[in-house]
């Protein structure tokens, strides 16, 4: 996909972080910050798997533009089933 | 094939290449993997097509006197998958996609030829998968699986259909990923994406969706598996479960997949409708736009099929809404192939024939789609018939005579025979007619209230249903006259050149049937599709054969 | 509307016009209906993020029911979420990150030409996957062995005294648990899926069929691999730490 080689420095950087991630949204679900633990928790997860992909997986280095719109679209995608669904589910009169 | 040799001895093409059942069945050669595919939709079509004439010959009388109830139940959810997901879905990109695309890209083969073998074995794996289910207890959810009958009250051989589908999905989708990294990475030099034939952007379309929609299908059938094997509630609302969460999971593939059925159709039209025309197609932009838009807006509509099924009204007015945009895109279509054909200079072929019957067909079905769009009348007409027959005018009316006029009109370039010109002609008359008659009662029937999946009627509707099966009779022998001429030609025919109707296209300007690798020399394109312009003015083997 | 021709050089010329002919010192590894390794590498790779798209979709159904079902249930599914060793599946997590790491190294190895460090991280790999199988062995075997299994033997009972604040009504824990055995055993069956890819690789390798100047299947395998690890980092927070918080 890409002939960039990525320093193995770098590779055990984002190792580093990514275990630092992991550690840090265990504990922070520990502490009582209400709705945000959901948020917060989401946004690390977002985090560590936009690192996976852009360095791991070589995004930020390939010269191709399809990748990056197949993941980009399938993102979208996945998000139309999740809001079209949800926008059911939410604006219903019957709880539950 | 003993009659390959009778084409030409000296020259070696794609079907005299190997001899043999292995060199078939471990063939990488698109275009011969295109005529296994054509061989297997075409039995599943007949398999789809009996269950089909049992029903209207159940619903000759209004009681229920040919088959039990539950047998009723299994012949309609039968007819549905055998057609939709072994006929329909594969038909068009399976069979003359398989065949053409790599042709009209001026390509040696598609990107990956080994999984394009795959896609072939998987489907006839989930297709004796779903023969041995039909036989061994059958299917009685309809088509649609709806929870929690699937799951948990159906005796029926829920699990394996499902399976069966499942299987026939992962075809699906490889071939789909077949034809858009072909389209990307194997153009010949000159083919811009302006330069395609829109029959490959609507391919490139239809891949799309198969490539988004159909995993959503499998994940479902699985989760429905699961319940019923492992007695999960997932969907089963004693057990917590929302059976409306099913439907989404459903409709969010299934109302996609009839853009997949659709849209090649559609990519077929174009270049029948230039060809006998003898023009460029009018607006090439807006006809492409209109592909991928189709594509887009499809994943928005799904739960128009749920109106009804207690979804809220805001999103049910939302939905309405995106379900009447959808139509925008295939109304553009409409408008650009008539405007193509205005003042163009027409040859009524049997190709042409067809490419009439889709235009009148599909906007019938497709308007009638717009009325079931509108909340207030498809509360009176869902679950009615008016509801299947609006999409058999599409499904039949246009994807099946889409599908018929593209075997008609590439028919010379996979066999090198002409078939005879006047019993396609009366063929498609015959499928016209009989089609009609078959389907437009059942609109009316729908309106006056008759319910779809009912075994017995209301003696009131008794006389529009004999109307529908006399219909239906006549719409078989359409379907079987081009079968048996079809194959009349392979040995008998007239030997077609390379490009007997003077078309444009890449895949007109190799020999008819190609050689493995299509062109002796890969060719450079330096011209606009449809470039008619340039082209003698009459295509030449039209006269009527005897 | 005009539609801008593609910017790149449309198509390539296969280096002899003859579709049969090969080119003269051609990689082994070229396949014919291509016209050089660039186009052949270029379609696998594009082959390959297209297959992870339908992946994202597939697994998106499930991540879809869990959505609906935690708006719904969420008392249930933070009681459930609290019967999960915490432990466990963040060890798990670690476990996954550390085996992406080698993957990467890996693919560099093969880049650089470094064979025998190649195998090595591949072998590394393959234990670091199955090591998160293991685990999950052992969690799937405590949930059943408590009860939290779907299916006649379903008993939350322990749940709903553990905590009592908590209202739970048994039927919609039962779906929490459906839901948590079909994701992770969905992803498990992607990762046995992808360790038995990874020992074909690993043994390719081995007899160095991988180096710089052909290593396609070993970074596509790759990009599997790491998708595997991105599900499982979804995976962890939104079953694992619905809701930690000390009850008061």
């Amino acid at each position: 996909m890409s002939e960039h080689i990525v320093s193995s420095r770098l590779y055990y950087t984002i190792w580093i972080v990514l275990l630092v991630l992991t550690g840090l949204t265990a504990w922070i679900s520990t502490i009582n910050l209400g709705p945000l633990n959901t948020i917060v928790a989401l946004v690390i997860a977002s985090g560590k798997a936009s690192i996976v992909a852009l360095f791991f997986m070589h995004l930020k280095y390939t010269s191709e533009k399809h990748t990056r719109t197949v993941v980009i679209a399938s993102l979208f995608w996945v998000g139309i089933l999740f809001v079209l669904s949800m926008a059911d589910y939410v604006t219903r009169a019957t709880a539950r | 094939m003993s009659t390959a040799a009778t084409i030409s001895a000296e020259r070696e093409h794609y079907l005299n290449k190997g001899y043999g059942i292995r060199s078939w069945l471990f063939t990488t050669d698109h275009k011969r993997i295109a005529l296994l595919y054509l061989v297997t939709i075409t039995f599943f079509f007949f398999v789809g097509g009996i269950l089909a004439l049992l029903i209207r010959l159940e619903l000759l009388t209004p009681a229920g006197d040919l088959v039990q109830a539950d047998t009723y139940n299994k012949l309609f959810s039968e007819h549905g998958q055998v057609m939709v997901f072994f006929f329909l879905i594969p038909s068009i990109p399976a069979v003359l996609g398989n065949f053409l695309v790599p042709l009209m890209i001026g390509a040696k083969d598609l990107a990956f030829p080994r999984i394009n073998l795959l896609s072939w074995y998987l489907l006839v794996i989930a297709g004796i998968i779903m023969l041995h289910a039909m036989m061994v207890g059958g299917v009685d959810t309809g088509w649609t699986f709806y929870t929690p009958f699937s799951t948990a009250f159906s005796h029926t051989s829920v699990v394996e259909a499902g399976i069966s589908i499942f299987i026939a999905g992962f075809s699906s989708i490889l071939t789909g990923l077949n034809f858009v990294v072909t389209i990307h990475r194997m153009r010949a030099p000159g083919m811009t994406w302006s330069r395609l034939p829109l029959f490959i952007w609507a391919h490139y379309a239809t891949s799309i969706i198969q490539l988004l929609g159909t995993p959503v299908l499998a994940i479902t059938l699985l989760l429905v598996v699961f319940e019923r094997v492992f007695k999960l509630g997932i969907f089963d609302p004693i057990r917590g479960g929302d059976p409306l969460l099913f439907q989404h999971l459903f409709w969010f593939y299934s109302h996609p997949a009839v853009y997949i059925m659709i849209l090649p159709a559609m990519g077929v039209m174009n270049e029948i409708i230039t060809c006998f025309s003898r023009k460029r197609i009018f607006g090439y932009s807006f006809v492409a736009m209109s592909s991928i838009a189709i594509a887009v807006f499809g994943f928005l509509v799904w739960a128009h099929h749920m109106f009804v099924a207690g979804i809220s009204l805001y999103s049910a007015l939302i939905f309405s809404l995106l379900s009447y945009s959808v139509a925008v895109p295939s109304a553009i279509k409409v408008f650009n192939w008539t405007a193509t054909m205005y003042k163009g200079s027409i040859t009524y072929s049997t190709p042409l024939l067809y490419a009439l019957g889709f235009i009148g067909l599909f906007t019938m079905g497709g308007m009638t789609g717009l009325y079931l769009a509108s909340l207030g009348i498809d509360v009176h007409v869902t679950d009615t018939y008016f509801v299947i027959a609006h999409f058999h005018y599409i499904m039949v009316g246009g994807a099946v005579m889409g599908y018929l006029g593209g075997m008609h009109y590439w028919w010379p370039k996979i066999s090198g025979r002409m078939y005879p010109e006047s019993w396609g002609r009366l063929a498609a008359l015959i499928v016209f007619i009989g089609f009609n008659l078959t389907f437009f009662p059942q609109f009316v029937m729908g309106y006056l209230g008759m319910p779809r999946r009912y075994w017995q009627y209301p003696a009131e509707f008794q006389v529009l249903n004999v109307l529908s099966t006399a219909g239906a009779t006549i719409l078989a022998v359409g379907y079987l006259l081009p079968m048996v001429y079809f194959l009349w030609s392979m040995r008998y025919g007239k030997i077609a050149d390379a490009n007997p109707w003077n078309a444009v296209g890449l895949e007109w300007m190799t020999e008819s049937p190609p050689p493995t690798f299509n062109f002796d020399e890969t060719p450079e394109v330096t011209w606009e599709a449809y470039d008619y312009g340039r082209v003698p003015p009459q295509p030449r083997e039209v006269a009527v054969e005897p | 509307m005009t539609m801008a021709a593609c910017r790149r050089s449309p198509g390539r010329l296969p280096l002899s016009h003859s579709p049969t002919a090969i080119e003269h010192e051609h990689n082994p590894a070229l396949q014919h209906h291509f016209a050089d390794m660039d186009q052949q590498k270029k379609a696998a790779a594009l082959g390959m993020w297209l297959f992870l798209a339908t992946e994202i979709m597939f697994f998106g159904g499930m991540f879809c029911a869990y959505l609906v079902y935690r708006y719904w249930y969420y008392n249930e599914f933070a009681a459930g979420s609290r019967s999960l060793d915490l432990k466990w599946g963040t060890i798990n997590t670690a476990v996954l990150i550390c085996s992406s790491l080698t993957v990467a190294l890996s693919v560099r190895a093969a880049q650089l030409g470094k064979r025998k460090l190649l195998v090595i991280l591949l072998l590394l790999t393959l234990l670091f996957g199955l090591v998160f199988l293991g685990i999950k062995g052992i969690e799937w075997k405590s949930k059943f062995e408590e009860h939290h299994v779907p299916g006649v033997a379903f008993n939350v009972n322990d749940i709903m005294h553990e905590y009592p604040q908590i209202p739970i009504d048994p039927q919609h824990a039962q779906v929490f648990f459906s839901l948590y055995f079909a994701m992770t055993g969905l992803h498990a069956l992607h990762m046995i899926i992808g360790v038995g890819l990874f020992t074909f690789i690993a043994y390719y390798a081995y007899k160095g069929r991988y180096g710089p100047g052909y290593y396609t299947p070993l970074e596509n395998a790759g990009l599997y691999w790491h998708f595997v690890d991105i599900i499982w980092i979804y995976l962890f927070p939104l079953l694992y730490l619905i809701d930690r918080k000390p009850l008061r």
